[in-house]
């Protein structure tokens, strides 16, 4: 079990016209190697929630574990927990600060106190695994286009070999392809490197194609959770909060609607050529 | 952590003191702060508690807000206390070595506490009562007459309100620069005073990085809009005095006349 919250309650500004119940008793686990979707309109504590999760913020009340350790337990290692809990915040390109992308990568290994050759084995890992080429490396990061700036941050995080991967919607602002090209690294990472992926994304279709799981929040309480095809049947609700269910989920009500025998639960393009391939077939 | 900055922090409630124009606001201020400079007895002290405490149930702030502003000059306010107190001359009641305490040197120390002390708290029911836009505005309209002397009032009031509307805004963006470091292992608090400026870099790099962003972009933004200084330009929320700012100046006449009274009289 990677990660446990249990009972997790945050209130900012206690006690001031400022007060806000950011997080409502919020318990889920996270076992290892699940790739998870967090979803949640703007407000809705999805940020404060990842942000509890490798003690950057302190929980008002209720407990995390990692790894079956309760992580404000006495002398338990905040530091340590960063490098195996990776957070890639929102906009993750706004962090960077040397002079050269792979010095910027060995920030992260450097501050857990490695050797010299064991930081660079690791940058040049990391920089690998983000498949930004090595003619790149020397450069400024501020040379760099939008999406490969990104890749240098994700590496930056990658570096220290974390455990688990949370993201921040690493995708906002990025054109289609740079989308694209993130997300399956995302996914190769989770698929090869066997890491636990939770992704924070406002996209339905990008969360139906790579989770194997959905969580929702809304109003600072966890709405649904289970696997997206089964979300993605309370649409409605869904709705009701602001949110959406992928658009060909729409389509393929509407056709049953309309009479067509099609399967339910349909969340991704291919799913729906196959079944209307498969309709047509039989006519 | 960096988020504990009172002083010019709005604080938003509907009082009496919300809704006033921000010109009746400063100029209370001002006189506030004139008339404990003309305190110098225990009763010109009690029209000043009187009155702030007066002004504090007005503005619905919870008291414990405006306390905050005073962490800023506790060692300003110990310096200055334990001067009075122990380097005047006069009636001696207590002497512990080469330091002695005068009748005259506490009665000074008191006042010169409460005076400083009221005066931040003062101050800070203007700020915490006046959005910083309408802060400016008001001095934009107050500072007006200058415009004729050719000081650029419009635009040291733009520059101003633009600077207080940042302010915030940094302070975020120092948060999660913050955070984001810290999850790649940064540690900002121990070491030495070398390591920790040191630490420094990674944090102000960016910070500055996107100021610098954020400063561009506004500029454009302005200039998209056609924005070419103060000069034929009118307000969406014109500044109007109404008949709670009459009775507050009229509260004020009668405070000041009342210090007034009791410094020449006593």
């Amino acid at each position: 079990m990677a990660i446990k919250v249990e009972g997790l309650n945050y209130i900012y500004g206690q006690g001031t016209a400022f007060e806000q119940h950011a997080l409502k008793d919020v318990s889920f686990e996270i076992p290892d190697n699940q790739f998870v979707g967090l979803i949640g309109h703007t407000g809705s504590g999805k940020s404060t929630l990842i942000q509890h999760l490798n003690g950057l913020i302190r929980p008002t009340s209720g407990t995390i574990w990692f790894n079956g350790t309760d992580i404000y337990s006495e002398g338990y290692s905040l530091k340590k927990l960063r490098s195996n809990v990776g957070l890639v915040f929102q906009y993750p390109e706004h962090q960077l600060f040397e002079v050269d992308v792979f010095s910027d990568v060995c920030y992260g290994p450097r501050n857990l106190g490695l050797g010299e050759e064991e930081v660079k084995e690791r940058a040049r890992e990391a920089l690998g695994l983000v498949g930004l080429k090595e003619k790149y490396w020397e450069q400024s990061p501020f040379e760099l286009s939008g999406g490969q700036k990104r890749r240098v941050a994700i590496a930056g995080v990658l570096a220290m070999r974390p455990e688990v991967l949370i993201l921040d919607e690493p995708t906002a602002g990025l054109d289609p392809r740079g989308r694209d090209e993130i997300l399956d690294q995302i996914k190769e990472l989770h698929d090869k490197q066997g890491m636990t992926i939770l992704l924070v994304s406002h996209s339905m279709e990008d969360i139906a194609r790579y989770a194997d799981r959905l969580m929702v929040m809304n109003h600072g309480e966890k709405a649904f959770d289970g696997p997206p095809r089964e979300v993605f049947e309370h649409y409605m609700e869904l709705e009701a909060m602001g949110l959406a269910a992928p658009q060909v989920t729409y389509i393929s009500h509407a056709l049953k609607d309309a009479g067509i025998p099609i399967e339910d639960s349909i969340t991704t393009v291919e799913e729906a050529r196959d079944a209307i391939l498969g309709l047509l077939k039989r006519v | 952590m960096i988020r504990d900055i009172t002083l010019g922090q709005f604080y938003p409630v509907n009082s009496v003191l919300h809704r006033m124009d921000p010109r009746t606001k400063l100029f209370g201020t001002m006189v506030f702060i004139i008339s404990l400079f003309l305190a110098d007895s225990l009763w010109a002290y009690a029209l000043a508690t009187l009155f702030l405490v007066f002004c504090i149930r007005m503005s619905k702030v919870p008291f414990s807000f405006m306390v905050r502003g005073l962490k800023a000059i506790v060692f300003l306010l110990l310096i200055s206390v334990s001067f009075n107190l122990f380097l005047t001359d006069g009636e001696e009641l207590f002497r512990l070595g080469f330091l002695k305490i005068t009748r005259e040197g506490l009665r000074m120390s008191c006042f010169m506490g409460l005076r400083l002390i009221y005066l931040v708290i003062g101050s800070s029911i203007m700020t915490l009562t006046t959005t910083p836009n309408q802060l400016t505005d008001g001095l934009e309209k107050s500072l007006g007459i200058l415009k004729v002397i050719h000081v650029p009032v419009h635009e040291i009031s733009m520059m101003m309100s633009i600077a207080l509307r940042f302010i915030p805004i940094l302070v975020e963006e120092t948060d999660k620069i913050m955070k984001a470091q810290m999850a790649r292992g940064a540690d900002f608090e121990s070491g030495n005073l070398i390591q920790k400026a040191k630490s420094m870099v990674p944090l102000l790099v960016p910070l500055f990085i996107s100021a610098f962003r954020r400063a561009t972009d506004l500029a454009m933004a302005m200039e998209a809009r056609c924005y070419r200084g103060g000069e034929g330009r009118t307000k969406m929320k014109p500044l109007k005095y109404e008949r709670q700012d009459r009775m507050a100046y009229l509260l004020l006449v009668l405070y000041l006349a009342g210090m007034i009274a009791i410094r020449t009289v006593l």
